[in-house]
């Protein structure tokens, strides 16, 4: 009981030495508070108004420029702006996150597996990793969604897949350098097995760079969603997501740019706040990598 | 030499040959039948199944695998499903559309982006290093596509000076090429800068600055010439990468490109297409790595060593 409550208590001091150089960075903590908005519009917007609001059309109130009652103002088809802007706030990060939790499980396990057992196991599952990572990860999103056709969950796996690759490097390298400590051989003399060793000691141990790739991988996958809703292959309308209201702004951004400029920011802004805290994080969990 | 660039020749087969089965896998998942697509819906159950024995569309899918590859050895990757022509007609029409524009891209990529960071390394907190350093990340945030979009809006529409869409002459590939160089640049800004940063403190620079070696000489002959290998190896994964990445840039300006090409197949469920073209640009972008890799044996006479003693 004691030994528990003494690695809880050696555990919190860390993260609060962490926290406390995350904090110093002021760029990073812009990140962060830019991003907790970003999370927060998600989640409360239904405050401000209905779905409904963001994909009904309203043809008398087409494009109309920034005004009281409409503070981005309206697209072609006259909703509002600013809660499409915002519905698609929800759908960005939520799909941002759902896939990095989904390459994130699916990479660890392959790295993890990877890096423990090392030798002919090692090499197998890496050279398919290297052969997933000479695709362009555009084509490889494009090729799933070419096979498994549109929609919301296999938008998520296209992306997904193409980012596991880099979690299952992140995750070995981090394994082979605590793989040797005298910890695990203890773990091992204790009769404990593969699956166990790695996810009780060598994953919580490994944890810091994961932690940053996880965090730019939202990032990218932000991109790689609007991205491909942009070329329609991603969420299709009257869905409301940054990269197709980009594409369906397109056509009239020479009289209104106000069509493309607002999902555009929406989408530098997250990713900016993502590659932020990110970079925060690593130069908080690691201050000797700071330059 | 001959010797290691033969061995990383052979040593693409497999990754190819990789490459081939992921996608192959992957595109065995579309739903619908070929067959049918081939002779429109209101074909009869006869004609489709004859077909389907044609193709071979019942046959095991290993053994379907060893086809598509023993045809593809031998040059022959199907022919589109929508208007039967071999896939490569119209890849080899389009590709140098898009070499073109991902080319010129991280040409300008280059020639702005590393001396920006040089500059910014060189004079470390400076004002010129604090507005690289923004520059880079707002510019690492923007979706090529969107800076693509707001090129055209400034140069095209409100300036009126150069060419929004098309691809008639070079003024048109200004635009698309600028859209492409912006991620890429603010890479190689922040590369070039953490490479530099590192070399600067070594020794050797300490030693050349003190038997008196003039600033420029110290930055280019010494610190320049052994950030460059970092350097060039980034260069060389972006431009594999902008060759499958310029999908979107092709739709903001409408060039008809691979990319453009890509995204019709797959609307159209023109599978034979799809592969061909995404086997074809991770082979290139195969080609590129190990282009750069020989690169570097002229580059660094270390590596070079290592190869020719082996």
């Amino acid at each position: 009981m004691s030994t528990a409550g003494k690695a809880k208590r050696r555990k919190r001091s860390q993260l609060s030495l962490i926290w406390f150089r995350f904090r110093k960075n002021k760029l990073a903590m812009l990140g962060l508070i830019i991003f907790l908005m970003m999370i927060f519009m998600a989640a409360y917007v239904s405050i401000f108004g209905d779905y409904e609001k963001a994909i009904t059309m309203d043809m008398p109130n087409k494009l109309q420029t920034p005004s009281a009652a409409h503070l981005f103002g309206t697209d072609q088809f006259g909703r509002d702006i600013l809660m499409r802007m915002m519905f698609g706030a929800r759908i960005s990060l939520s799909v941002g996150l759902l896939t990095m939790v989904l390459s994130l499980v699916v990479g660890s396990l392959i790295g993890a597996a990877a890096g423990y057992y090392g030798g002919k196991v090692d090499n197998l599952l890496m050279r398919i990793m290297d052969v997933f990572l000479a695709i362009p990860s555009t084509l490889l999103a494009i090729s799933i969604v070419a096979a498994l056709g549109q929609g919301m969950f296999n938008l998520l796996l296209a992306t997904a897949v193409s980012q596991i690759p880099a979690f299952a490097r992140v995750v070995r390298s981090a394994i082979l350098t605590v793989k040797g400590q005298d910890y695990i051989e203890a773990a091992r003399a204790c009769g404990m097995r593969g699956g166990r060793i790695i996810l009780r000691h060598i994953l919580p141990n490994a944890m810091g760079p994961i932690i940053v790739q996880a965090t730019l991988n939202i990032a990218r996958t932000i991109l790689g969603i609007s991205s491909l809703s942009f070329v329609g292959l991603g969420i299709s309308p009257p869905t409301p997501e940054w990269g197709s209201m980009l594409s369906e702004g397109k056509t009239m951004m020479r009289y209104y740019p106000h069509l493309i400029l607002i999902p555009g920011a929406a989408i530098a802004l997250a990713v900016m706040s993502l590659n932020l805290i990110g970079d925060g994080l690593r130069d908080a969990l690691d201050p000797r990598l700071k330059n | 030499m001959l010797r290691y660039i033969m061995k990383r020749f052979l040593m693409m087969i497999p990754v190819i040959l990789g490459i081939t089965f992921i996608i192959f896998a992957i595109m065995n998942f579309t739903p619908g039948d070929p067959a049918k697509l081939i002779l429109g819906e209101e074909a009869t159950a006869e004609d489709v199944a004859k077909l389907r024995t044609e193709l071979g569309l019942d046959d095991p899918f290993l053994v379907r695998f060893a086809r598509y590859v023993i045809n593809a050895v031998q040059g022959d990757f199907g022919t589109s499903y929508r208007n039967r022509q071999p896939v490569f007609n119209e890849i080899f029409d389009r590709f140098p559309t898009t070499f073109k524009v991902a080319f010129f891209g991280i040409l300008i990529a280059v020639f702005i982006g590393v001396p920006i960071g040089i500059l910014s390394a060189v004079k470390q907190y400076s004002i010129i290093d604090t507005i690289s350093t923004i520059g880079a990340m707002l510019l690492t945030a923007m979706p090529g596509f969107f800076v693509g979009m707001l090129l055209i809006l400034l140069f095209a529409l409100k300036l009126n000076i150069l060419p929004a869409t098309g691809i008639s002459s070079w003024k048109h590939f200004v635009l698309p090429s600028l859209a492409v160089a912006s991620v890429t640049m603010a890479t190689f800004i922040r590369m070039t800068r953490s490479t530099m940063l590192e070399v600067i403190r070594q020794d050797y620079v300490r030693t050349a600055r003190a038997k008196g070696a003039s600033e420029s000489r110290i930055v280019f002959r010494h610190c320049l010439r052994n950030a460059l290998l970092p350097i060039i190896t980034v260069i060389g994964m972006n431009f594999a990468h902008q060759l499958g990445g310029t999908v979107m840039i092709e739709a903001v300006f409408a060039i008809p490109g691979l990319g453009s090409h890509m995204v019709t197949a797959v609307r159209q469920k023109d599978t034979p297409v799809v592969m061909a073209s995404i086997i074809f640009v991770a082979v290139v972008a195969g080609l590129m790595n190990l282009l750069v890799d020989i690169l570097y044996t002229y580059i660094d006479p270390r590596v070079k060593t290592q190869y020719t003693k082996g």
